[in-house]
């Protein structure tokens, strides 16, 4: 259930939604089957790998649907995995609310089995080994899902290639992503990535009975490193409550130096 | 003295920030008012009647070092109770320094360690001696005095403890409610060990995870933080006596889709005959229940113990079944609701247990807690606290 990096993964996910679209001969969307779409997927995914670890903090600003707001402030690490059989590592610790300043998840993403969760409750200093398989389930009372941030491999979905679509002058490829994974929320979502810079833009989420249920705004990209992008806001917005959540990330430090001592159980406790 | 405990958060809530940054000391704390309800009357001589309200403060000093390496932590605690001189009450629960590397870390100082993975009883944890007169459900602990070496490979972590400094349980008074038919006397504890308090106990632990399975075990020598409740000679009073036991205790979790399979177990030697002792069951959560954003949680354990309660301290959870949910509303202000009821499927002896809680505004949180038991059995340990039936309201302000 963590906040696992969503640029990265959209990266990730671009890449295979246009090589399936590519390896199809007989496909009829033409316009992916010239190559470009693999083409700008490899670079894609390419922009992102190395860059080995990430610490970030952000806010996390819940509004309800007479936008009365409540935030939540919390830091997130990442470690890559270079392994792409295995997802990468990730911690996100709470600062606030106060109440629970110190709960910690530790999450160690799968591709096709469950990810291994645990969650530390600072009030009994107790580390707890907890259930994967709430994928639909609001992640601390906001408008992201469990899945929104833990189900973003690649070969978890099944992908069609929309077409091209102009927004804001900037040309964006449209693909549709079908999740293949149990217990999900969707039944498909849209996503809108730049053929700038090959980032999403833009997801509409659409319910079991196939209506429109959240949209995604990601803004604020921001280079790191070569040619690592990530974006600082990211705007979910209920269409069907009028409730939103957006993220508000500080600035990323990337390679500290964390390896895998730094993603294990034990690690919890020294948390503050 | 209170009013100095009251100012310094006070002072120091201007200069709390979100999250503990390297390099910096950092303030946290809560201030908790309970008001605690008996609506039946005292089953012994001198207990108070009615309402029990009490006051807690507790505050953190956390700082660590720019390269994270070295931290210091302070966490003291303090209660004043209007009914029982025994549950005003104060604690260092954790003062320590730390100091970690990649693959290690050694502590020194006064701390708190939890073992275990049940729900309905902590059999396996074994490091904190209990603060009893906090609250009856054994999840208050004490600071123990430890120096804690550990080491993280890639088979699992050791954690190598020794604890010099024994701590003694804390007991509500002959005033208060929740205690022993006969008032503990604290003056007249008595040790097996010839040192005492100064004697040394001694755990190893490993703990790792193998796929969906978490395994620990430990392997504890030294004083048992339970002690033997021995009447004095005029029957007037229980002496505590603390005997030295070697204690092997192994936790497990099974985790598959949403059931999580639990146990827990221990064999104890030095309280008489050698003997077992375990808690089995599971919590299986079914998401979004009805079409909500709540989750419920279903619970079974068993517990059973083997001990002679004519040579070890007594347990009501020798032959008894634990039932519970817990319902979790995942709204903004973190809702939740526990449910349990644990029956001696023996004597029929039940305790029930219902704890809520939910945030308020971004800084306070408000809890309900209430038990009650039913059907007890006069030879069940339980019995004592057949008219100690209670409702607990806490308000928390956290800074």
């Amino acid at each position: 259930m963590l906040l696992r990096n969503l640029p990265r993964r959209a990266s990730r996910i671009l890449a295979l939604a246009l090589a399936a679209v590519t390896l199809s001969a007989v496909s009829s969307l033409t316009v992916a089957d010239d190559g470009r779409g693999f083409e700008v997927a490899a670079r894609s995914d390419r922009s992102d790998r190395g860059f080995q670890d990430s610490e970030v903090e952000l806010q996390m600003i819940l509004r309800n649907a007479a936008g009365q707001e409540t935030t939540r402030t919390l830091r997130i690490s990442t470690l890559e995995v270079p392994d792409e059989s295995v997802g990468d590592k990730s911690l996100v610790v709470f600062d606030s609310p106060r109440d629970i300043d110190g709960t910690a998840l530790l999450s160690h993403a799968k591709i096709l089995d469950p990810d291994d969760q645990w969650l530390y409750l600072p009030a009994l200093k107790r580390v707890k080994r907890i259930s994967s398989a709430n994928k639909s389930g609001p992640f601390v009372g906001s408008e992201f899902a469990f899945e929104d941030f833990t189900s973003l491999e690649l070969n978890k979905y099944e992908y069609k290639y929309i077409g091209e679509e102009v927004v804001d002058g900037v040309t964006m490829d449209v693909v549709e992503r079908t999740p293949l994974y149990e217990n999900s929320g969707y039944t498909r979502q849209v996503s809108w990535i730049d053929q700038d810079i090959f980032q999403i833009r833009k997801v509409e989420f659409y319910d079991r009975k196939g209506d429109l249920l959240k949209v995604l705004h990601l803004e604020d990209y921001r280079e790191y490193l070569d040619g690592v992008w990530r974006t600082h806001t990211m705007k979910m917005v209920n269409a069907q409550t009028g409730k939103s959540t957006d993220l508000i990330y500080g600035e990323y430090k990337f390679q500290q130096g964390l390896d895998d001592n730094d993603f294990v159980k034990g690690v919890l406790k020294n948390l503050r | 003295m209170k009013k100095a405990i009251v100012l310094i958060p006070l002072v120091l809530v201007a200069a709390s920030g979100a999250g503990a940054s390297a390099g910096e000391l950092e303030f946290t704390g809560e201030v908790s008012g309970q008001l605690r309800f008996f609506p039946e009357s005292a089953q012994f001589p001198g207990q108070f009647e009615t309402v029990q309200p009490s006051l807690a403060l507790e505050a953190e000093a956390y700082w660590e070092s720019d390269d994270r390496a070295h931290s210091l932590v302070f966490v003291p605690f303090v209660r004043f109770d209007g009914q029982d001189s025994n549950r005003t009450h104060g604690d260092i629960r954790e003062a320590y320094w730390r100091y970690g590397e990649d693959d290690w870390e050694i502590l020194v100082g006064l701390n708190r360690v939890f073992f275990g993975v049940a729900e309905s009883r902590h059999l396996v944890n074994v490091v904190n001696q209990i603060d009893q007169v906090e609250d009856v459900d054994e999840e208050d602990f004490l600071g123990e005095p430890m120096v804690m070496f550990a080491t993280q490979q890639d088979f699992g972590q050791f954690s190598f403890f020794a604890l010099p400094g024994f701590r003694e349980r804390t007991f509500p008074g002959s005033v208060g409610r929740l205690r022993a038919p006969l008032p503990i006397d604290e003056d007249a504890t008595g040790y097996e060990s010839p040192l005492g308090q100064a004697s040394v106990d001694a755990l190893l632990r490993y703990s790792h995870f193998f796929g969906d399975w978490d395994v620990g075990a430990y392997y504890f020598y030294g004083t048992s933080r339970e002690p033997r409740l021995i009447p004095n000679g005029g029957g007037t009073a229980l002496n505590p006596f603390y005997d030295q036991i070697h204690q092997v205790g192994v936790d497990v979790q099974l985790t598959t889709d949403a059931w999580l399979w639990k146990f827990e177990g221990i064999v104890r030697a030095g309280h008489g005959d050698v003997f077992g002792a375990w808690v089995g069951g599971f919590e299986y959560t079914i998401f979004q229940i009805a079409e909500s954003d709540a989750d419920l949680g279903l619970l079974a354990e068993f517990l059973y113990d083997g001990r002679d309660p004519a040579s070890a301290p007594v347990t009501p959870f020798d032959n008894d079944l634990f039932v519970g949910a817990r319902l979790a509303l995942n709204d903004v202000q973190d809702t939740s609701v526990l449910a349990g009821a644990v029956m001696d499927v023996l004597d029929g002896t039940t305790s029930m247990r219902i704890e809520a809680e939910r945030r308020l505004g971004d800084s306070f949180k408000i809890e309900a807690e209430a038990q009650f038991i039913v059907n007890a059995a006069g030879s069940n340990p339980l019995a004592a606290l057949e008219q100690d039936d209670f409702l607990s309201l806490n308000l928390t302000w956290f800074y």
